[in-house]
């Protein structure tokens, strides 16, 4: 088969509809076209029907019942009406809330939003490999920790944490605090269980897994009962919990893009960590001073986070014009600040910026892998040759003996 | 983001990359910026007794418009003497290649490269 150009390997940013997903929600948008809240006639339904057959499909993925899957616009939203809906609930009982320093944005500013609120949270340091240290989650969970947030593997580099061993540790140290985890890079991805990680709430979304944009899901515990507040109010859709007419082509398309993941899970785990390993080592097997961010044991199968030193990440991106990935380099942000996560991890700024994110998915191919691959060692090579950093390494030149001007910001 | 025309041309064809011999007296090396801020400039200028600047090299750690505005200079300098040299503007650089506001600082670096090798050419001449 012909490659074709440009390749997509930043599946942690979306991924394509599956084909079957998209085949599954067309008839919602034109003939089955509902609402799920019309009582009164057939159309409602029917769209009501399918919606509740998709809250199956996703509540059978995470080891849930359909009663405890609240339809978002996404997981942005369902972080925050998890971590803000439970801490205004619970605001009674404490004021604490705990989270990882790694964690994405839409947990991280939730959190800021509730410190102004006066709420109290605790960020936590991550070890060199992005997993949490659990002696250290213990000792910072007291009697007044409302919720502690922590997601199931990192969008950046993959790292999976260990969600059965904190979600235990949680309960154990006190049982009223709440355990929410972003689960939106790992569902579908690696096994996970509501009941074995004894989570209460958690955060999915479908176009992480080959379904549509701006639909996702909260997961909310029923036994025992979870008790959160509303971010949205309106019409008391979804039991209360998020008002809102249903957005029913996507639900469908979700609940699709779930079951498909379900079953395949397993099979397709096994390729792209194949796919991945093989990426890896053509890559480090011709490129000396190459680094591997995160965890090798507890990682994502398609996800592969490496720093090229002496190389600038932004410059490779643009040498990559072909292939769509992603870089820790402070350049493609706006802060101009290198990856919080890589930094978090340990990781020195220079090999922040040195970084590229790979994300393999479910339609990528070897043929690709070899080709990225490909590219990837000779543009490193020829970045190297125009690199000063490379020759003074070459040379034999210490860089951390340099007394390096910080000038440009 | 979008990379103008200029940038790509000098990313993709670098001009005077390469290295000027450091420990050479007619020779002089700047070297500005940091590794843990994503860009550093090394910029190489041979200037000849009457002040005049022969030959440019550089090479630069950093990304597209760090690399372009780098290259730019390296031609822009040759022949200019070194009183001409120091008059480069950053706000030029950055005009000439239609950096985005995110991206001035790689212009400043640029202009910061000819001063430090100047200086350094200077700083030779002196102790001679």
């Amino acid at each position: 088969m012909a490659l074709k150009l440009p390749i997509f390997m930043d599946n942690h940013s979306t991924t394509p509809v599956d084909p079957r997903v998209l085949e599954a929600m067309i008839p919602y948008f034109t003939t089955e076209f509902g609402n799920a809240a019309s009582r009164t006639h057939v159309f409602g339904w029917k769209a009501e029907e399918a919606v509740e057959q998709a809250r199956s499909h996703v509540a059978a993925l995470i080891g849930a019942s359909a009663k405890e899957i609240v339809f978002t616009s996404g997981a942005t939203e369902s972080d925050n009406l998890a971590i803000k809906g439970a801490a205004w609930f619970h605001k009674a009982r404490g004021n604490h809330l705990i989270t990882l320093e790694t964690e994405h944005k839409a947990v991280l500013d939730s959190m800021k939003r509730l410190e102004k609120e006066g709420y109290q949270v605790s960020y936590l340091p991550v070890e060199k490999d992005g997993r949490v240290d659990l002696a250290r989650l213990e000792a910072a969970i007291t009697d007044k920790t409302l919720l502690v947030s922590i997601m199931l593997a990192n969008n950046e580099i993959g790292t999976v944490q260990d969600v059965h061993a904190i979600g235990e540790l949680i309960k154990k140290k006190n049982k009223l605090t709440l355990f929410h985890c972003d689960a939106v890079q790992g569902v579908g991805k690696v096994p996970f269980d509501v009941e074995a990680a004894r989570t209460d709430l958690v955060s999915v979304t479908a176009h992480k897994m080959y379904g549509p944009k701006g639909v996702g899901a909260l997961y909310v515990r029923r036994k025992p009962r979870v008790r959160i507040d509303p971010i949205i109010d309106g019409g008391g859709h979804e039991r209360g919990m998020r008002s809102g007419t249903l957005n029913v082509p996507g639900i469908v398309g979700f609940g699709m893009a779930a079951k498909i993941a379900k079953e395949e899970m397993s099979h397709e785990g096994t390729r792209l960590l194949a796919l991945r390993e093989r990426l890896r080592k053509m890559i480090q097997a011709r490129l000396p001073e190459t680094y591997v961010n995160g965890s090798v044991d507890h990682r994502l199968p398609g996800n592969l986070n490496i720093s090229f030193g002496y190389v600038e990440g932004e410059s490779l991106l643009m040498a990559l014009k072909e292939v769509a990935v992603s870089s820790g380099s402070a350049c493609t942000s706006a802060s101009l600040e290198p990856s919080y996560v890589l930094r978090a991890c340990g990781i020195g700024e220079e090999m922040a910026h040195s970084s590229i994110r790979f994300g393999l998915g479910r339609f990528n191919t070897e043929e690709e892998v070899d080709y990225v691959a490909g590219v990837i060692v000779e543009k490193v090579e020829r970045l190297r040759a125009l690199s000063p950093l490379w020759e003074m390494f070459q040379e034999g030149v210490d860089l951390k003996s340099i007394n390096w001007q910080a000038n440009a910001h | 983001m979008a990379y103008s025309e200029k940038v790509i041309d000098h990313y993709e064809n670098p001009r005077n990359v390469g290295s000027l011999d450091k420990n050479d007296p007619s020779v002089g090396t700047g070297l500005v910026g940091a590794p843990a801020c994503g860009d550093v400039m090394k910029l190489q200028l041979r200037i000849d007794e009457r002040g005049v600047i022969q030959d440019a090299k550089f090479k630069t750690f950093g990304c597209g418009s760090a690399i372009a505005s780098s290259s730019l200079v390296t031609e822009w300098v040759k022949g200019m003497t070194v009183d001409q040299a120091m008059e480069v503007k950053n706000t030029k650089i950055a005009e000439e290649l239609n950096l985005p506001p995110v991206k001035i600082h790689c212009s400043v670096l640029a202009e910061d490269a000819i001063k430090a090798a100047i200086a350094d050419y200077k700083a030779k001449k002196a102790a001679r």
